[in-house]
């Protein structure tokens, strides 16, 4: 690579938000034919900068430099035009067109204004050829898994003569092979010339396919790095801006809580408990201050098991108790009332309200609980959303703030906040961590480990394994929709073996 | 080099090769056979049961019949495309006539009337495009002020009905196209078709048909793949506004009259008319070709009423409602499968 001249160069970025600044002062640069990684914890500033090169914002100070010369960049088509070329992480094309057209349309092929469709075709398929792609290109798009729509995307991204081309978070919905042919072609793309920015938040992904990154924190630039000079860890440190050693911390608590919890008294306790086609009947106790996790893979029925525990699915056998009391959970109103409490995987379709203020979404379950005739006084609202914005460390500390400007990480904890604050026995909790960084991913797992401290029962689901590992007192092994093993997290049990259980299938 | 699996998602258990894909219709396509086959049904069951039915000129002058729903009905396609409504059509088509009949009363050349009328048409769908993408207002609730906005004009210039003398008007309305032996037909009705054969095309072969599909897909990733979002929707209420006016004064040649009460309700038609024809209502997916099925469907319905005698023509509002029903769930079925 070399030390060229850069393909873009942003000198002194500066975006404020109402009450916010986004982006003070922030340099970055590309140079052409290499991979640039854009790291920092949500709300770092990372997708802000990426809008103010696509033109969604303007920028308030500071300048951007395309191939030498200062640009101004007004919206997306000026973006296209001065060749900055984007790909989101959730795929923005037109599902109901074809896929030729997908990458076609806007500058398609004419002659006296007629759309030449059998060219359009052939180019768009000499295109995905390149790609290594061989797609009927006049099928829907969406007749096409995900991420070929991602690559159908990034076919027509490239062929705007992109030189810069921005790829934000576009590996979060693949799979490993996916992830394989994405990677083929972004080194393709690299060696012709374009400068590929890439946001993602696996650090190895990072470090299999980056030359150079670019950390960013609060706003601010932290350092540009050639990626062969930084290892994870110290990567992660300039992220979060502290030593990892609060994350070790967690492990030590969990470990020294074991031998209490098996003592405790159950929460719940699930006797043959199971729903057809959706989990085979399971019993499963989970008592007072016990972290319980479930490990299995996608699809193999540890939401399904969750949402029995709440009622948000109904049972068709079996029986529950609820601190020693038999329940008939109908819906999640009885859960609720019997102190569950779920917080979903989907935060942004059964959770969060976006309109609404963070105190707003803080106060809903409880204020829910009480019933709406009941309303709570503003000043203790006030006083609780004040403590759990300072307990789970929301940021920016602003509860008059819509939720929908908060950052995925910072929505989660709102999320959680809110079922928290109803003091609930059994906190279920699926995929708290994913889609967020490091950083907010410690703070939560810290969360969860006090909270089984202070004596409540949590049923912990994720697709991490190690993060299972880290937090759960017992863990549930799942496969094919059935539990087929609970371990003790004792020293011998680590990921190897709880992959093993999950392969072999067999109950040891 | 890997390669990876390409079969699209919605072939279930069938052979992983991509590029042998086993014939079978496209969903897109299903609602505008289905419609297809239920016209063919039920023409062929009026051959069979009434007599003379089978004469061609039946057929001939559902076209001439429904020339001005037909006109209005693709304006509509246009709108409906982008995920839009446009709940003005009507009241457009009464300020229409009476306009064009108070001017030519007013001794205004026939030739300056026409291009007037129909600019006024144009222009007020663009007002509605400008508010509805300018201030981000539903569609429905602008369109809605525009109806009462239009209607109420109308009625303001003169409640009557106002017969039209001009000697253009009357030799228009009374001209007659010979097709065949015993079959003609009106200039009404040619209008209407070209009306059809151009949107046809427009639709399918230029950019800013293809901007509609596109904004009915998904309007956010047209305004990000660098579509003019803004500038494409307000050209869709005013091509709208403008096939409302030009239904007015079809309207106006056929009847030889202006009347603020002329087609009331017939945007409900309308939207009826391509939604029977396979028009998604989300928008993204239709054919103009779809709407004219669906405006011909409308027809032959209250022509076998017609047949019938003995039934009141209430009948024909019933069974259009019955077949909007079972085309909505239909549509609701193809769309989930395609997910």
């Amino acid at each position: 690579m070399g030390e060229q001249s850069p393909v873009l160069e942003m000198t002194g970025i500066r975006k404020v938000f109402p009450g916010v600044v986004a982006l003070d002062g922030v340099d970055f640069r590309m140079f052409p034919g290499e991979v640039h990684a854009l790291m920092g914890e949500n709300g770092a500033g990372k997708s802000t900068l990426i809008k103010t090169l696509t033109g969604v914002y303007e920028i308030d100070g500071g300048e951007i430099r395309l191939g030498g010369v200062p640009v101004r960049i007004s919206g997306p088509l000026q973006a296209q035009q001065a060749g900055v070329s984007t790909v989101y992480q959730e795929v923005n094309l037109c599902t109901n067109l074809s896929v030729a057209e997908n990458i076609f349309i806007g500058r398609e092929p004419r002659r006296f204004g007629k759309i030449q469709w059998g060219r359009m075709r052939r180019r768009a398929a000499e295109l995905l050829a390149r790609l290594d792609l061989d797609l009927d290109v006049s099928a829907p798009l969406s007749s096409y898994s995900l991420a070929i729509q991602q690559m159908v995307a990034i076919a027509r991204a490239v062929d705007v003569e992109a030189r810069v081309l921005i790829l934000d978070e576009p590996t979060s919905s693949l799979d490993a092979s996916e992830v394989e042919q994405l990677f083929r072609v972004m080194r393709q793309l690299k060696e012709s010339g374009v400068a590929i920015l890439f946001v993602s938040h696996f650090l190895d992904q990072i470090y299999e396919v980056s030359d150079r990154l670019t950390v960013l924190r609060n706003g601010q630039l932290i350092g540009e790095h050639r990626v062969e000079e930084l290892s994870q860890v110290q990567l992660v440190e300039k992220m979060i801006g502290k030593e990892l050693a609060a994350l070790e911390d967690v492990e030590d608590k969990a470990q020294r809580n074991r031998e209490r919890a098996a003592e405790a008294t159950p929460v719940v306790e699930a006797r043959g408990l199971g729903r057809t086609g959706a989990i085979a009947p399971y019993d499963l106790t989970i008592h007072e201050g016990e972290v319980v996790g479930l490990a299995g893979l996608l699809g193999s029925g540890r939401t399904e098991l969750a949402r029995l525990l709440f009622g948000a699915d109904k049972a068709d056998h079996g029986e529950l108790t609820v601190s020693g009391k038999p329940v008939n959970l109908r819906n999640p109103q009885v859960a609720m009332k019997k102190g569950i409490a779920f917080s979903s995987e989907n935060r942004r379709t059964e959770g969060i309200i976006g309109d609404l203020t963070v105190r707003e979404n803080i106060i809903l379950a409880l204020q829910a609980a009480r019933g709406w005739t009941r309303p709570i006084p503003r000043k203790k609202q006030d006083e609780i959303v004040d403590k759990y914005i300072k307990a789970l460390q929301i940021r920016p500390a602003d509860p008059e703030r819509p939720v929908r400007n908060l950052s995925g990480g910072n929505q989660q904890k709102v999320l959680l906040a809110r079922w928290l604050i109803t003091e609930p026995k059994l906190l279920i909790i699926d995929e708290p961590t994913r889609g967020i960084d490091v950083g907010a991913k410690a703070e939560i797992q810290r969360l969860v480990a006090e909270l089984s401290d202070g004596g409540m029962a949590v049923l912990f689901v994720s697709a991490e394994l190690e993060e299972v590992l880290r937090l759960s007192h017992k863990i549930g092994v799942l496969r094919d929709r059935r539990l087929i093993e609970e371990l003790e997290n004792t020293a011998g049990v680590d990921a190897d073996r709880i992959m093993q259980t999950i392969a072999s299938g067999a109950t040891s | 080099m890997t390669t990876v699996d390409m079969t699209p998602v919605t072939e279930k258990g069938a052979p992983t090769n991509p590029r042998r894909r086993v014939y079978r219709p496209n969903a897109k396509y299903i609602p505008i056979i289905a419609t297809l086959s239920l016209l063919m049904i039920m023409y062929s069951s009026g051959v069979a049961n009434y007599e003379n039915f089978g004469d061609p000129s039946v057929f001939v002058n559902l076209f001439r019949d429904n020339a001005v729903l037909l006109v209005v009905a693709v304006g509509m396609t246009f709108v409906i495309l982008t995920g839009g409504i446009d709940l003005s059509v009507g009241a457009v088509i009464s300020l229409t006539t009476v306009l064009t009949a108070t001017l030519l009363k007013g001794g205004w050349p026939p030739l300056v009337v026409l291009p007037t009328v129909l600019a006024l048409g144009a222009l007020i769908g663009a007002g509605q495009g400008a508010v509805i993408h300018f201030f981000k207002v539903e569609p429905f609730i602008a369109t809605l002020a525009g109806l009462f906005l239009a209607r109420g004009t109308a009625l303001t210039i003169n409640q009557e009905s106002i017969p039209i003398r001009d000697e253009m008007w009357k030799a228009i309305s009374e001209y007659r196209i010979v097709l065949a032996e015993g079959v003609v037909t009106k200039p009404i009705a040619v209008v209407a078709l070209l009306a059809v054969l151009i949107a046809a095309v427009t639709l399918a072969w230029t950019r800013f048909g293809r901007n509609v599909y596109a904004i009915g897909g998904n309007a956010d990733s047209a305004l990000l793949m660098g579509l003019p979002v803004g500038r494409t929707k307000i050209a869709v209420y005013t091509l709208s506004g403008f096939c409302a006016a030009l239904g007015g004064v079809l309207f106006s040649i056929n009847s030889t009259s202006g009347w603020a009460l002329q087609g009331n309700g017939l945007e409900l038609d309308a939207i009826a008319a391509c939604v029977i024809g396979g028009v998604l209502l989300t928008g993204g997916s239709g054919y103009v070709w779809g709407t004219l099925l669906g405006v011909l469907v409308t027809g032959l319905i209250q022509t076998i009423i017609n047949f019938q005698g003995d039934l009141n023509s209430a009948w024909t509002r019933i069974i259009v409602g019955v077949l909007l029903f079972a085309f909505i769930v239909l549509q609701r079925l193809v769309t989930r499968k395609a997910r």
